[in-house]
């Protein structure tokens, strides 16, 4: 049972992994960028919640109705002054401004907060240790529930947008050939910047979670980067329903590491990582192969 | 007032001039055939005047308006539209989708996904197939259709035929027909110079980014068309410009 308690609950983390991943995965996908400063735009959303309740006593989820179009305006911001300028130079160029800039917003922060750890479960109640038990030996908390359904919420409108809108066609058009859309009246500057925006609103939704459901202090944009990064990778990087896949694989692969071991949590992770990333590299064609023959013969 | 006016206009791949200070007027309603050699630098004109590739020196007119600095995106909302070669079609969407994709261009008209089908059946059956699993013709005819979507004024056409069979070529033909009688200004970039000089009223001849020779179809012979084309004989050219 033991066991199966923590597939649960690695179901559930997985989850929260795929909502930080979605909008990495998102803007990978739309516009072939690697936001390495995501993390830290999550942790200044979080901030950005915690002096809301803080300092003016706002939910942290009536907070979010200021923080998400925030997050959007910045996500605009972000497209227009430093990734549409960094990707004209190549590949490599965004990764390099967005390290930069993720160096900026941590010592800002660390500037402007100290290093204190915060948190915003004090500011939601019991929410965040109130749950549900299933079992006598399963409980499932109503804040990891909370945040996986956000996350299907999230990546399942972000797929009925991006296959049934005429802007989410436009969004598809402009991530296969940036050049071609102007031909049909897309102006491809702007398809790209509501793009990032959107991705930042999820970035901010993020920060909501991740500080929810645990403490967060200045620098701790890296480390989520890292899970991020990982689920996004594991899901197959730019897919989202593969992005839930890929959060749900890390999480309960952290999960049943933990069970055998106390420091198999992040091992096991990070194991399951670099299996899927090696088998991706080595099998990856003969793995398409068959999935073809497959879908073939059915 | 011309339709569409070009005048002295350059533009560069960077260190490369390919066009030189090419200078021409479109009527509405004309059916022009923009004919040269492979780098004489016909793509690089279109795409200039559809504002895919940058302009270096002179002017655009629209309808009267200079369209000059104009992004391409504004020129189609404009009624300016490229086929451009090579088709470019997002090959991961549907037919219908990348048909529909034209309607951000905001020009309302005639052309409906509904009249594309019409002009091209060959599309029909293929409407919701992913545009990069269509044969070369289906390709074309959704290329051609999506141009059509955003209802222009001007249609510039590239290289219809390039990697097509004979046949397929008569059918997109054949389909176009439609299109060349019913009063759509056309610049049309044709190989076949027999087939450029039938279905066009006049006809422009590039020579390393210059027009060395413009006239009416009707007035004009292969051979005068073959010699400009290929740079031959100068005296005979200057017989034929002014």
């Amino acid at each position: 049972m033991i066991w199966f308690n923590q597939i649960v609950q690695g179901v559930l983390l997985g989850g929260y992994y795929a909502l930080i991943a979605c909008g990495l995965s998102f803007m990978y996908s739309v516009m072939g960028i690697i936001n390495i400063a995501h993390g830290s735009f999550a942790v200044l959303a979080a901030y950005a919640l915690f002096v809301l309740a803080d300092r003016f006593g706002v939910s942290p989820f009536l907070g979010l109705l200021l923080v998400l179009p925030a997050m959007a305006v910045i996500g605009w911001a972000l497209q227009r002054l430093i990734l549409q300028r960094s990707a004209r130079a190549g590949v490599l160029v965004p990764i390099l401004s967005t390290f930069g800039l993720s160096i900026v917003i941590d010592n800002l922060l660390f500037e402007q907060f100290g290093a204190d750890t915060r948190s915003l479960a004090p500011y939601i109640g019991s929410f965040s240790y109130d749950s549900w038990s299933l079992t006598d030996d399963i409980d499932v908390g109503y804040l990891s529930v909370l945040v996986f359904a956000a996350a299907v919420v999230v990546l399942g409108s972000l797929h009925f947008f991006l296959s049934r809108t005429p802007l989410g066609r436009a969004i598809r058009a402009t991530s296969e050939d940036p050049d071609t859309v102007g031909l049909v009246g897309i102006n491809a500057r702007r398809v790209n910047a509501i793009a990032t925006a959107i991705a930042m609103a999820t970035v901010g939704l993020a920060g909501a979670a991740l500080a929810m459901r645990a403490t967060f202090d200045p620098y701790a944009g890296g480390p989520h980067l890292i899970f991020a990064f990982e689920a996004a990778v594991i899901g197959g990087a730019g897919s989202l329903w593969g992005t839930l896949l890929g959060g749900v694989v890390l999480g309960v692969a952290q999960n049943i590491g933990a069970q055998i071991n106390p420091q198999g949590f992040f091992i096991a992770g990070h194991a399951v990582f670099l299996a899927v990333l090696f088998a991706r590299l080595y099998l990856g064609g003969r793995g398409s192969l068959l999935l073809s023959t497959l879908g073939r013969r059915a | 007032m011309s339709l569409l006016a070009v005048e002295h206009l350059d533009v560069r791949h960077g260190l490369l001039q390919a066009v030189r200070g090419v200078s021409f007027a479109i009527e509405r309603g004309e059916t022009i055939a923009l004919v040269g050699a492979n780098g004489a630098g016909k793509t690089t004109l279109l795409r200039a005047i559809a504002g895919a590739h940058p302009v270096a020196g002179g002017r655009v007119t629209f309808n009267g308006a200079e369209v000059t600095k104009a992004p391409s995106y504004q020129r189609v909302g404009f009624g300016i539209a490229l086929v451009p070669e090579g088709r470019r079609l997002f090959a991961q969407m549907s037919v219908e989708e990348n048909l529909t994709l034209a309607r951000a261009a905001g020009r309302a008209g005639a052309w409906t996904i509904e009249a594309v089908m019409e002009a091209f059946p060959n599309l029909r059956a293929r409407r919701h197939a992913r545009a990069g699993t269509l044969s070369g013709g289906e390709q074309q005819a959704t290329a051609i259709g999506r141009a059509l979507m955003t209802n222009p004024e001007l249609l510039m056409l590239d290289e219809v035929s390039l990697g097509l069979s004979p046949l397929v070529v008569e059918r997109v033909y054949a389909s176009l027909q439609i299109l060349l009688t019913s009063g759509t200004t056309i610049i049309l970039v044709e190989q076949d110079l027999s087939r450029a000089l039938r279905v066009s009223g006049r006809v422009l001849c590039m020579l390393e980014g210059k027009i060395v020779l413009e006239g009416r179809a009707a007035d004009l012979t292969r051979e005068q068309v073959t010699e400009a084309y290929f740079g031959l004989g100068k005296a005979g050219r200057e017989a034929i410009l002014p």
